[in-house]
């Protein structure tokens, strides 16, 4: 190993930590050295998470011992943690939305003036230097509310450093960025270990690893299951180190077979919740048996656009036409009973009810139909038999069908959603970032999903942030755009540049 | 947060059954417990023995027939109103109006008591009954459509809902229906429109407790009653499923009042005889308490109503024979109340272990929509 000559600023030495019922960390090992970044892979419910709230003292180990700086420490609660030099970013940002950038990060920290007042004029020149040293950019009074989600990270990331963090915890920070912000991130982090910050970087995208790590640990199950170098492993090593076995990272589908065209749009028009047009004028149609990826940064319209079609949000100009039925002013049930699955954008929101049984959340739009009741009585055996196979048929890692669907991890959650949705006849999907955070294994088992639905003859539509999800399923690729259709390429045509300047709103 | 309980009334083997049972039941009893335990020592330091006064307080509500039917008469019309805001609880919608819904029901049903000539007690009783609990329902369906169209917050409409009602009824009672005589009352219900009682048991009783069975299995086992639940739980998720949302909010909210205008039919037919202003007071707000000590749930409702009944009947017994003052009652079901929704208190100081999954979801938070 090449890193062994810096010094070890924080290492974890056989710890573990078990919950009732669970070991969700097993004799772990990990080592972070100076002014490097290490990413910690693994899939959801690997520990990645156990393991960082136990360095940041959020958990006590079962056992095992903290070091930091060659000093073995007894973290007791997260302020224990950044009176060590620890800071974290958690993926939810825990910021005041109508406070400044300045007043967040004095929040809890305030630097006050004789009088007792807080001193905001100290505050905003910290954090200007704070910003100015380490390349961040970010203007101290601006509203939290008004920026992109990409500087609200920084501002999180200066939080932490105001506390005078040398050791960083980022918690999949690219899980709610745009490929140019991911960017931007990277640079920070590399600006950040120059100056000697160390960074644990928690992710389970391969490219990111491979992009910006200079030691990679990988968790499975509660066990380090080893550790390696950017130079020496591939996207395909890494997947298998993450899952334990051979993972096709490439979806294996053949040539297209489209039909009749089964979901027209003409000229829809939509408008946001602060009723402003998102949606400007698109057109376009998908065919049976085959897919329509809907590229584009997040925020272009695309969220507006799937709510438009599935009942959830009216159009305010234009049509669409599913399966020969204007469906333009149709309620979500009416759309639902046109053999239309929908897999939503925000799963804990919209696709499931956490605090229910998995067993109703199988039935949650089908609960009115036989044999899960007679229309007004439910039928609970039929529902618990409808449950127990979609579980086993879609591989949804559960003890029961009785537990509620919040105790599952985040990729579960989604395999509940899409079992729930093909266990009906479907002539039409719309899969809404159907892979958004979730492990390998069950992307690899979702993407094939999908296309066995393609294959059977199903119209897909394909609503995903993910350039690499667009291109290795779709057919055919539309780019969105400031609520316009900036192109529609075959698959053949299109290759990550040119989508990268039409996402970009250039016309290339 | 993540504080809440799976949304299912507890099936699988005995064992889970028993365990599940538990889980739900542990902080309302230790809720009592400690209430009763504080209660002692106000008890002692006013100078009178505890021990006394319970024995007293139980003498007074359990130990022979007529204490037991006079339980049962102070549980019937708390059944009702315990279920109304467990009801809307289910539905996401805090009801606080349950009160007013009860003094328009309890009013109608004395008007058509006493208004409706020459009908059988087959006929009119029921008529009585169910016009008290439809005008109930109709009350509270104004808070639930202004929920539902406006966004108006039901905590806001209901309590102000509440004053509307008793201006209405005073005014009905001094007024239009007023008996003939000084007092404001309306006349007494005709014999064929009260409830009878068996011996010293009343029959209403029956009738509220076969509501709650009615409600437990509406909501668990129907279409509807799964609709109701999704709304209350997830609204998003809800509209998702193609379910109509305001349609939803708007019928929680009229079942709701129609438990809670049914509480007040029976309280005139079966117990008062008639509507006298001031008689129904404080009912709507036990009802609360009633909700929150059965955790919801519509059977829970039952002995959490038949415990606050005995209090109430037992508590002259209590002021009679060990010399203290009835408002220790009050003193201790606030205490229950405060003890039920401070929950993390409870399980802090009888260290049961939380697990993040013990709490119920009361309603959906003020700035949401």
């Amino acid at each position: 190993m090449s890193n062994t000559d810096k010094q070890v600023v924080l290492e974890a030495k056989g710890i573990s930590k078990h919950f009732p019922g669970v070991i969700a960390n097993n004799n772990v090992d990990l080592a972070l050295h100076k002014g490097e970044i290490l990413a910690l892979l693994g899939e959801n419910g690997a520990g990645k998470s156990t393991l960082m709230n136990i360095l940041y003292g959020l958990y006590h180990p079962t056992e095992g011992e903290i070091w930091i700086k060659g000093q073995h420490v007894q973290l007791q609660s997260p302020r224990d943690a950044i009176a060590h030099g620890i800071g974290m970013v958690h993926q939810h940002f825990q910021l005041v939305p109508v406070m400044t950038v300045a007043e967040n990060v004095i929040l809890g920290a305030e630097v006050t003036t004789f009088a007792g007042r807080i001193d905001m004029r100290q505050a905003v020149r910290e954090v200007s230097e704070l910003s100015h040293k380490y390349g961040l950019a970010v203007d101290p009074n601006a509203v939290i509310e008004d920026l992109p989600v990409g500087i609200q990270q920084r501002v999180e990331i200066i939080k932490a450093l105001y506390r005078k963090a040398d050791i960083l915890i980022l918690d999949e920070p690219t899980a709610v960025l745009t490929p140019q912000e991911a960017n931007e991130l990277f640079q920070i982090m590399r600006e950040l270990t120059k100056q000697g910050v160390s960074i644990i970087f928690i992710t389970h995208k391969l490219k990111e690893v491979l992009a910006v790590a200079d030691q990679i640990a990988v968790l499975r199950r509660g066990e380090m299951v080893g550790s390696t170098l950017p130079s020496e492993a591939t996207e395909a090593s890494l997947a298998e180190m993450m899952v334990g076995r051979n993972v096709i990272l490439q979806v294996d589908k053949s040539e297209a077979h489209p039909g009749a065209a089964i979901l027209q749009v003409e000229d829809a028009h939509v408008l946001d919740d602060r009723k402003t047009s998102v949606v400007k004028g698109v057109s376009f149609e998908v065919r049976a048996g085959e897919v329509l990826g809907v590229a584009g940064v997040q925020g272009n319209g695309q969220r507006e656009l799937v709510e438009a079609l599935t009942g959830l949000r009216p159009l305010t100009q234009g049509r669409f036409i599913i399966d020969g039925h204007d469906a333009t002013r149709y309620t979500p049930r009416q759309i639902t009973d046109l053999d239309v699955a929908h897999i939503p954008e925000d799963r804990e929101k919209h696709g499931l009810v956490m605090a229910y049984p998995i067993e109703d959340n199988t039935i949650l739009n089908q609960y009115y139909e036989t044999p899960y009741s007679s229309g007004v009585i439910v039928n609970r055996k039929a529902i618990e038999n409808h449950a127990l196979k979609l579980v086993e048929e879609f591989d949804v890692r559960t003890p029961s069908v009785t537990v509620a669907a919040s105790t599952l991890s985040g990729g579960n959650k989604q395999k509940l959603i899409v079992a729930r949705e093909f266990s009906k006849p479907v002539k039409l999907l719309i899969a809404a970032q159907p892979t958004r955070g979730i492990d390998v294994g069950s992307i690899e088992f979702i993407h094939q999903q999908i296309i066995k639905q393609r294959d059977r003859g199903v119209a897909v539509l394909l609503v995903s942030a993910e350039l690499d999800e667009i291109m290795s399923l779709s057919d055919r690729i539309v780019v969105m755009f400031g609520g316009r259709i900036m192109a529609t390429l075959p698959i053949a045509e299109a290759t990550r540049e040119k989508l990268g300047l039409l996402m970009a709103g250039s016309h290339g | 947060m993540a504080m809440q309980a799976t949304e299912q009334e507890v099936r699988g083997t005995f064992g889970e059954r028993l365990a599940g049972f538990w889980r739900a039941a542990s902080v309302p009893l230790m809720a009592i417990l400690l209430a009763a335990l504080i209660g002692a020592i106000i008890l002692i330091i006013s100078g009178a023995n505890p021990i006394d006064a319970y024995a007293a307080l139980f003498r007074g509500s359990f130990s022979n027939a007529r204490a037991i039917g006079r339980t049962l008469e102070k549980a019937t019309p708390l059944i009702l109103a315990g279920l109304a805001v467990a009801f809307a609880f289910k539905g996401g919608l805090f009801n606080i109006g349950g009160q007013g819904q009860l003094l328009i029901g309890a009013i109608v049903a004395a008007a058509l008591g006493f208004g409706l000539n020459g009908l059988p007690f087959i006929i009119h009783m029921p008529i009585a009954l169910l016009g008290g609990a439809l005008a109930g329902a109709f009350y509270a369906s104004i808070a639930g459509a202004l929920k539902a169209f406006t966004g108006a917050h039901e905590v806001i409409t209901t309590i102000m809902l509440n004053f509307v009602a008793i201006n209405i009824t005073d005014f009905l009672s001094n007024g239009p229906w007023k008996d003939t005589g000084i007092v404001a009352r309306t006349p007494a219900i005709l014999e064929t429109a009260a409830i009878p009682k068996w011996d010293s048991i009343p029959l209403g009783f029956f009738i509220a407790a076969a509501v709650a069975i009615i409600i437990w299995y509406l909501l668990f086992r129907t279409t509807l009653g799964f609709e109701i639940r999704t709304v209350g739980l997830n609204p998003n998720a809800a509209k998702y499923a193609g379910i109509r949302v305001a349609r939803i909010t708007i019928l929680t909210m009229a079942i709701s009042g129609l438990l809670a205008g049914m509480g007040g039919s029976i309280e005139t037919l079966g117990v008062v005889g008639r509507f006298q202003p001031g008689f129904n007071i404080g009912l709507g707000f036990d009802g609360i308490t009633i909700a929150l000590l059965a955790r919801t749930h519509p059977l829970g409702v039952i002995p959490a109503a038949i415990l606050l009944g005995a209090m109430q009947a037992g508590s002259s017994q209590m002021q009679f024979d060990a010399k203290v003052s009835f408002e220790i009652i009050d003193v201790i079901q606030a205490l229950i109340l405060f003890f039920v929704s401070a929950e993390m208190i409870v399980r802090w100081i009888l260290r049961i272990r939380g697990e993040g999954d013990g709490g119920v979801r009361l309603s959906s938070g003020w700035g949401q929509g």
